[in-house]
């Protein structure tokens, strides 16, 4: 159920469609980083740029629907986030030390 | 005795029948696993222990027997209409077998102590018997004829394990195969009846089968079905105690350790086949021409092997062929509707037999396992209490009175004679080779010269006491075994009354065959008849090989065509080995040659090939770099959007 009359008036000031386009190419910024870096750590963050682009369109339509579900939704994003970028960087930290590099390239030992 | 209860409970609790089987089982068990763990002694002991107990509790069920009785143990197998639960039939003739079995056997595990003392496997020889005594006791006790065939199949087993116990040679493990295979093609014939049975009464219960069988109830088929279930029994009896055809493998088997042909090869397994005629002895009389081959193959076959038994020179070979040829007799009496002197032969035979070859076994011990009875001779002084025992042995077996040989062989030749002249008179020259060539071993083993090496003159010594102790014990039974059927002396056949029900539905049936009276006249001239011509027997053998001191031909001596086929035993192994051995071996080797190499070997490899190269192929797909799976993971997430969502 969405109460769009409660929403305050300066939350439109800003068209929905900008934060699509927005999200979209913050979006395929980070596909093309994961894709063309070799360094895990750019890539790695470049994941993190998919992912809040995603948590930027969700707080905007929930936002505009005056709907708290998407910002809840954001939260858990942030907490599923963090937890895996320990792990990540934990796999990193030991790709570093036994490579003394962070290239993924270097990561080809499942080649059949 | 009470009558006849059918489905009679057993008196006593369900363990003490368990424990018959189950103690040689458990003697089995604990003498296997712990094989190489145990010293010889203790293998020993545990393996004796375990047969003399089944051997008390079976007295204890013997002297405590009153009536006939089955004891359900559990329901076996149930599918359909095919009820065969496991149950075991205490009766006069399994009472008589179980008392045989672990008799007998407890004694030659005594022997089997001294015997095989410095033997490096004697856990692994104590697990086999026992699992030998243990089959045998099950075979005795089923109340059905499935677990008659369990027992029959495992009796079998432990004859080819203990034939090939030596398993370092060659020719042991040949002799063990034989024994195997030729017992296969009895057993084939066997399983058929038993099939051909449940066809006809619908089970394979004694009982039932029997009742059935006495009132005429033969299901779709006529009482000719009878017959051809009788002849298909034979066939297996044929195997398990080698009549011809299928004897071959007998005197084979004394390749084994001489206390397992004592035991197996003479005394009990051989005797297996007997014991299933006469379980199935109402089956029997309905067949009459069954029994005319029975009778025949008999007869035939007690000649046959004496004939082959007089130019042996292996002291065990000897014993062999007269074991075939006594169970000759036993079919003989069979065929001829004398079942209890069947019977009665069986256990003076296991006597007997026994002691023969127990005590082949103590001159085998003497003369560091030298068998060849060419290299023996005055032995007599060095071992006194094998040479007077075997010396009774002989006599027993000969059919001189008053040894046990004499009353059952005697009894089984007047029956034949009210049967029919001509085989009494086969029978009767029968005995008299008998006796010549039992006569002939004890002589060229105990009399004249010694022949044998300096070194083994040297050591030859008696046997210790564990082996001429069961030696004793079995002389004295075959002395005077054979008053339990003697009538003349004693006033009354105490084996015939005991065993009369066994034959209830028989007598019922054909009651002129269980009332022949002979004439005490005949009878008298009879037994006069076979003990002169066993007396001239054992004189010839005197003659020839004490007053004449002839010893026997070497291996690559001349003989004249009719010495040369005895020696060469009818030239029968070599008839079956051109005849069916070759050919067989001929088209398995064809087989292999043309349909393993040719068609199922390429089969086989063209499977793993084709995956072999499968995978070869899509290894290329697996790069290892992590790019190209990302970026193949965005074209397939992209393609799977663009398709689910472009069509919005």
């Amino acid at each position: 159920m969405t109460n769009a009359s409660i929403v305050p008036a300066v939350i439109h000031e800003v068209p929905l469609q900008y934060y699509v386009f927005f999200a979209t190419a913050l979006f395929c910024i980070g596909v093309t980083g994961v894709l063309i870096r070799r360094n895990a750590i750019i890539i790695f963050m470049c994941i993190e740029l998919m992912l809040n682009a995603v948590n930027i369109l969700l707080t905007a339509f929930a936002a505009y629907r005056a709907d708290p579900n998407g910002q809840v939704f954001v939260f858990f994003i942030m907490a599923v986030a963090a937890a895996e970028v320990s792990v990540g960087l934990g796999i990193i930290v030991m790709i570093y030390r036994n490579f003394q590099n962070t290239d993924v390239n270097l990561l080809s030992r499942l080649r059949g | 005795m009470e009558t006849v209860l059918p489905g009679a409970t057993a008196p006593f609790s369900t363990l003490l029948y368990v424990l018959i089987p189950g103690l040689p089982f458990l003697g089995f068990l604990l003498n296997g696993l712990l094989n190489k763990k145990l010293s010889s002694t203790v293998a020993g002991a545990i393996g004796t222990l375990a047969v003399l107990g089944s051997f008390l509790l079976s007295v204890f069920l013997f002297v405590n027997f009153k009536y006939q009785y089955t004891v359900n143990l559990f329901d076996w197998i149930s599918v359909g209409s095919l009820q065969i639960p496991f149950s075991y039939q205490i009766d006069q003739l399994s009472l008589l077998m179980l008392l045989l079995i672990t008799g007998v056997g407890t004694l030659i595990h005594i022997y089997s102590i001294g015997y095989m003392h410095h033997d490096e496997n004697v856990g692994k020889f104590f697990s086999f018997l026992n699992l030998f005594v243990f089959s045998m006791l099950i075979l005795v006790l089923g109340a059905n004829f499935v677990i008659l065939f369990i027992g029959w199949e495992g009796v079998g087993l432990c004859s080819y394990l203990l034939i090939g116990f030596w398993n370092k040679n060659t020719s042991y493990n040949n002799a063990a195969k034989k024994a195997f295979i030729i017992n296969r093609v009895g057993d084939l014939g066997f399983l058929l009846g038993i099939f051909l049975m449940y066809l006809t009464f619908n089970s394979v219960q004694y009982a039932e089968v029997f009742q059935k069988a006495s009132l005429g109830q033969f299901g779709n088929y006529g009482v000719g079905v009878v017959t051809v279930i009788t002849l298909l029994l034979f066939v297996g009896a044929m195997g398990k105690s080698a009549q011809l055809p299928l004897y071959t493998w007998l005197p084979d088997a004394m390749a084994g350790p001489t206390p397992v042909s004592a035991l197996i090869h003479a005394a009990t397994m051989v005797t297996a086949g007997i014991y299933l005629v006469l379980r199935s002895n109402v089956l029997f009389t309905l067949a009459p021409q069954t029994l005319e081959v029975v009778g025949i193959i008999g007869l035939a076959t007690a000649l046959f092997a004496a004939t082959i038994g007089l130019a042996q020179n292996d002291i065990k070979k000897v014993l062999a062929y007269s074991t075939v040829s006594q169970l000759g007799y036993m079919f003989l009496a069979l065929g001829v509707m004398g079942y209890t002197s069947s019977f009665f032969h069986v256990l003076t035979h296991a006597f007997f037999k026994a002691l023969l070859f127990l005590g082949a076994g103590s001159v085998i011990h003497a003369m560091s396992n030298e068998q060849d009875m060419r290299r023996m001779g005055g032995l007599r002084k060095a071992l006194p209490i094998t040479f007077l025992t075997m010396l009774i042995g002989c006599l027993a077996i000969s059919g001189i009175p008053p040894f046990a040989g004499f009353f059952s062989k005697d009894e089984i030749l007047s029956h034949v004679y009210e049967h029919s002249k001509v085989m009494w008179v086969i029978g009767v020259f029968t005995s008299f080779l008998t006796a010549f060539y039992m006569f002939r071993l004890l002589f060229l083993t105990f009399f004249g010269e010694f022949r044998g090496t300096e070194e083994q003159r040297h050591h030859l010594h008696e046997s210790p006491a564990s082996m001429t102790l069961p030696l004793i014990v079995l002389a004295i039974l075959s002395a005077v075994g054979g008053f339990m059927g003697a009538p003349m002396f004693v006033g009354k056949h105490y084996l015939a009354d005991f065993l009369a029900p066994i034959f209830t539905y028989s007598r019922q049936i054909l009651p002129a065959a269980f009332n022949t009276e002979p004439e005490h006249s005949t009878e008298l001239m009879l037994m006069g008849i076979s003990v002169a011509v066993a007396v001239v027997g054992i004189v010839l053998a005197y003659v020839m090989y004490v007053a004449r001191a002839q010893r026997p031909a070497e291996d690559d001596a001349q003989r004249s065509a009719p010495e040369n086929l005895v020696y060469h035993k009818y030239y029968i192994d070599e008839l079956y080995d051109n005849l069916i051995v070759k050919p067989v071996m001929a088209l398995s080797t064809g087989l292999y040659k043309f349909v393993e190499n040719g068609i199922i070997d390429p089969i086989a490899n063209g499977v793993g090939r084709v995956t072999l190269a499968g995978g070869q192929l899509l290894r290329a797909v697996q790069t290892g770099s992590v790019e190209t799976y990302l970026i193949l993971m965005v074209i397939g997430i992209v393609l799977i959007l663009g398709l689910n969502f472009g069509r919005l």
